[in-house]
């Protein structure tokens, strides 16, 4: 067995006196790939920031081929031969590929400030064929999709010679080819002796990926050991420190007949086609589709964010028109968006802030116009982060950009249910978030339901959609292309419907469009 | 003397000074702290700078600048910028002049193109009115809303950068101001609007009765009601929503675009205010009044803590920019230094409160590098 590339050895961290990290002490082989789980908030990110030269540790160290390492810098790390491919990509997206491949040093003509025009090029081309992608060093990359700007990115790391590559959350906003082409590019990395560390919430793939696994949990490593000792229950055993019986929550209550939403023949050119169907009092209604077909834009069409050209979208019964959003609330919809730092939270604003966003309206005073029930609005936002449970030391200053995932999202869920929507529709409930909260997320959908609100939860996961919903769309190419019943749950025929789009022919005869 | 108890009590006070200086640095108030030090510093080297007049002159000189200051608030909270403010100041003070006025030197005035239309020899169509004063200043306020509203709505409606719209307004309005006047100014306002401006001047409130107070009470309401809308109420909310994450607040339902031209309003109403003030003392419409409060009026607002970038500022933060900045500006002078010498120091002073925030902030973010590291 070779000598370890990488060792950690009672690496400790901590910060405004909170343990994120103790006496963390790992090894790792070069040329093996190394899986890092663990919840939110376990200290996988604060180990690899440490070890990427973002932040310090307070105790420990790090060792590099044996020898002893401190990087205070992410700059002296990629010069140590350490890459760090982040889960949000830092490339600058108004330059090309090429200033971003050398924009730490570009090849200068001889020894003057002239940037080698040429030679960078060439260079680039290597570069980028060293990732199998073929696109001009010239495209900017606010051109290229997630998938290619994550090459781009990879081939900047190996550019600069990195030995050891890190991996985080690489795949949330890949379309399911992309990650293939992926998982092939990183096992020829390790083929070609480099080391990867690879962190991610999908267990599945670290359980393909990895030679070795390392648990984290509340800073702390609980379980190492080669892939064939793991299976994904052991991981979550492992990660959650008990046995999880169930993913989803048991669905009890059974959709009305009462119609709460009616979507007839929508369609926006290029966008979606025709697209039809009911959502009724107390139903979860999934919509699944792979990336690209449609089914986050057609949750923004329903909520009214984006304009469609024809067809009708009723709310009880109402015909709706010059919809925005501001009137899609008055209606009663809530939409949970999937892009909780852009379109969902004030990230610098406290949680109670946050909640109060939507229902402020709701909590006029009547003796001052315009200004605002303080006490009202205050207890409400308190009974409300009281019962979904949000994590906070304190909800009134605490920024929520501070809070994990879990507790973001269940922010964002608390600010629409203050709202008292009867229609939420959910785009993406559980991106990002851990198993733990991904379970309360699942139980406040469920209760939704059960008190007779008619839920769209749009998602890429097909397990979390046949988990926890009544009735399932598919959607493929902006098209519809299958509905499915709870008792006809069949991942392999929803998924053969998502592709369908994909393929010359369809996989099955009829298209699934019928009502 | 040598124990070891004298050392740790030595590290006790090392630390309580560590907390004090912390806590002070951290406060709400840290720059009404550090204009109270800078006053006592001074006063002990410049006696005068305490004396009944000068503190007279001091908040004379406040509020007028508060105003302008609040104004520029609203907008900054929204995440925009308002350059516009000192041409809106000037071409009120113009038309409200024009407006009002008594009489109109024929000399000067009769190339104007209103003369003989809305102007002529016996001055405005209000001129020599009982209610001209009145009249005039509504005229004033309602022109400087109307020119804020149409920036909100540039800035709103048709996604102009904020930047662009209120330069572009600044060199229309001031160029218009000066157009409109042949750049001479507009005199013989009537008696009671320059009672405005004139009441509180030179005058200490607490020995001259209630007519030197009645300015203040007005600017003190202004304040207040500024107050009450960030505060406490729902359009108060909306504003800073709209400053931290335009898009987030589009999707929860705010209605973002009448919220930026209520900001916009808001500045432009000020500016006219503050010219309302400064018109009545000069006793005059000045087509180029305030042609260099601009960055008065925004170093004021940046001392304050007001963000540039949106999202964050309060009424108690105007005032303590304002303050500090005023008592800055008026003991430079107090030190006869020559007007140069005192930019000079006028920019170190800002600098060194520039250093002193960063400082704050990066002790508020416990030297953590970034966000992420801590939640992850």
């Amino acid at each position: 067995m070779s000598e370890p590339i990488l060792q950690f050895e009672h690496v400790s961290k901590s910060f405004f006196g909170a343990m994120a990290l103790t006496d963390i002490t790992l090894a790792v082989r070069p040329g093996m790939v190394l899986g890092l789980v663990g919840e939110n908030g376990a200290g996988k990110s604060t180990l690899m920031n440490i070890l990427g030269g973002v932040i310090a540790s307070d105790e420990g160290q790090i060792r590099l081929e044996g020898r002893l390492y401190s990087a205070d810098s992410p700059a002296e790390a990629t010069r140590a031969g350490i890459a760090f491919i982040h889960q949000e990509l830092n490339l600058f997206s108004h330059l090309s590929i090429l200033d971003n491949l050398f924009i730490d040093g570009f090849p200068r003509i001889g020894r003057t400030p002239l940037i080698h025009r040429r030679e960078a090029v060439r260079r680039a081309k290597e570069a980028l064929a060293a990732v199998n992608l073929s696109i001009s060093p010239r495209t900017r990359v606010d051109r290229l999709t997630p998938g290619q700007k994550q090459l781009v990115e990879i081939a900047k790391a190996l550019h600069g010679g990195a030995q050891i590559i890190i991996f985080d959350e690489p795949t949330t906003s890949l379309t399911s080819r992309e990650t293939e082409r992926l998982f092939a590019l990183i096992e020829r990395l390790r083929r070609e002796g480099r080391t990867i560390l690879y962190i991610s919430h999908v267990l599945a793939d670290v359980l393909r990926l990895a030679d070795e696994i390392a648990v984290l949990r509340d800073g702390k490593v609980v379980r190492t050991g080669p892939r064939a000792e793991f299976d994904i229950d052991a991981m979550i055993a492992a990660m959650v420190g008990r046995q999880i019986d169930q993913l989803h929550p048991i669905r009890r209550g059974k959709p009305a007949d009462k119609v709460l939403m009616s979507v007839a023949g929508v369609t926006e050119p290029g966008i979606v086609k025709d697209i039809s169907f009911d959502l009724h009092e107390g139903e979860i209604l999934g919509l699944f589709g792979l990336m690209g077909s449609g089914r986050t834009e057609l949750g923004r069409i329903l909520f009214g964010l984006d304009p469609f050209r024809s067809g009708t979208i009723d709310m009880c019964g109402q015909p709706r028109r010059r919809r925005t959003a501001r009137r899609s609330i008055a209606a009663g919809m809530a939409f949970v968006t999937e892009d909780r730092r852009e379109e969902g939270l004030l990230m610098e604003a406290s949680v109670t802030e946050n909640m109060a966003l939507v229902a402020l309206p709701n909590c006029r005073r009547n003796r001052v116009p315009g200004s605002l029930d303080r006490l009202t609005l205050r207890r409400s936002v308190d009974e409300m982060i009281a019962s979904l449970k949000i994590k906070c030391v304190n909800p009134r200053t605490a920024a929520v950009k501070s809070l994990s995932g879990g507790n973001q999202q269940k922010t964002v869920i608390g600010k629409w249910l203050l709202g008292r929507p009867t229609v939420c529709i959910l785009d993406e409930p559980t991106r990002g978030i851990d198993v733990g909260a991904r379970y309360e997320v699942y139980s406040i959908i469920n209760d939704l339901a059960d008190r007779g609100n008619g839920l769209l939860c749009i998602s890429s996961e097909l397990e979390e959609l046949v988990g926890i919903c009544d009735s399932l769309l598919v959607m493929s190419k902006g098209r519809i292309c299958g509905r499915f019943r709870r008792d006809e749950f069949d991942k392999e025929r929803i998924l053969a419907a998502a592709f369908e789009g994909h393929l010359e022919r369809g996989p099955r005869g009829s298209s699934g469009a019928s009502n | 003397m040598q124990s070891s108890g004298n050392v740790t009590s030595q590290t006790r006070i090392a630390r309580l000074k560590e907390v004090v200086i912390g806590r002070a640095l951290l406060s709400d108030s840290f720059v009404l702290y550090l204009s109270v030090a800078y006053f006592v510093v001074l006063w002990v080297f410049l006696p005068r700078l305490g004396s009944a007049r000068n503190l007279s002159n001091l908040s004379s000189n406040i509020w007028p600048l508060l105003v302008l200051v609040i104004g520029q608030m609203f907008v900054l909270i929204v995440g925009g910028i308002d350059l516009s403010q000192t041409s809106i100041m000037a071409i009120t003070s113009v038309c409200g002049a024009l407006m009002m006025t008594s009489g109109l030197d024929p000399e000067l005035f009769a190339a104007n193109p209103l003369w003989g239309v809305f102007i002529g020899e016996q001055g405005g169509p209000a001129g020599g009115s009982v209610a001209a004063a009145p009249v005039g200043i509504a005229f004033m306020l309602a022109i400087g809303t109307l020119i804020g509203s149409a920036n909100g709505l540039a800035v709103a409606r048709l996604k102009m950068p904020p930047f662009m719209v209120t330069l572009v307004s600044m060199f229309f309005f001031s160029g218009l101001a000066i157009f409109i006047t042949r750049s001479e100014n507009v005199r013989n306002l009537p008696d009671a609007f320059l009672a405005v401006g004139q009441n509180y001047l030179g005058r200490v409130p607490t020995a001259r009765g209630p007519v030197g107070l009645v300015p203040y009470s007005f600017f003190a309401a202004l304040a207040l009601a500024a107050w009450f809308v960030l505060a406490r109420t729902i359009l108060g909310r909306w504003l800073y929503a709209v400053g931290m994450n335009r898009r987030a607040a589009t999707v929860s339902g705010v209605p973002t675009d009448r919220v930026i031209v209520w900001a916009y309003a808001v500045s432009g109403f000020c500016a006219a205010l503050g010219s309302v003030l400064y018109s009545s003392r000069l006793g005059a419409g000045r087509p180029t009044l305030g042609e260099n409060v601009l960055l008065d009026i925004i170093g004021a607002a940046v001392i304050g803590g007001i963000s540039l970038f949106g999202g964050k500022g309060k009424v108690r933060w105007a005032f303590y920019g304002v303050l500090f900045f005023v008592l800055l500006d008026s003991s430079l002078y107090m030190l006869n230094l020559k007007f140069y010498t005192v930019n000079i120091v006028k920019g170190v002073v800002i600098l060194v409160a520039a250093l002193l925030d960063v400082l704050r902030n990066r002790i508020r973010l416990g030297w953590a590098p970034t966000g992420r590291a801590v939640t992850a």
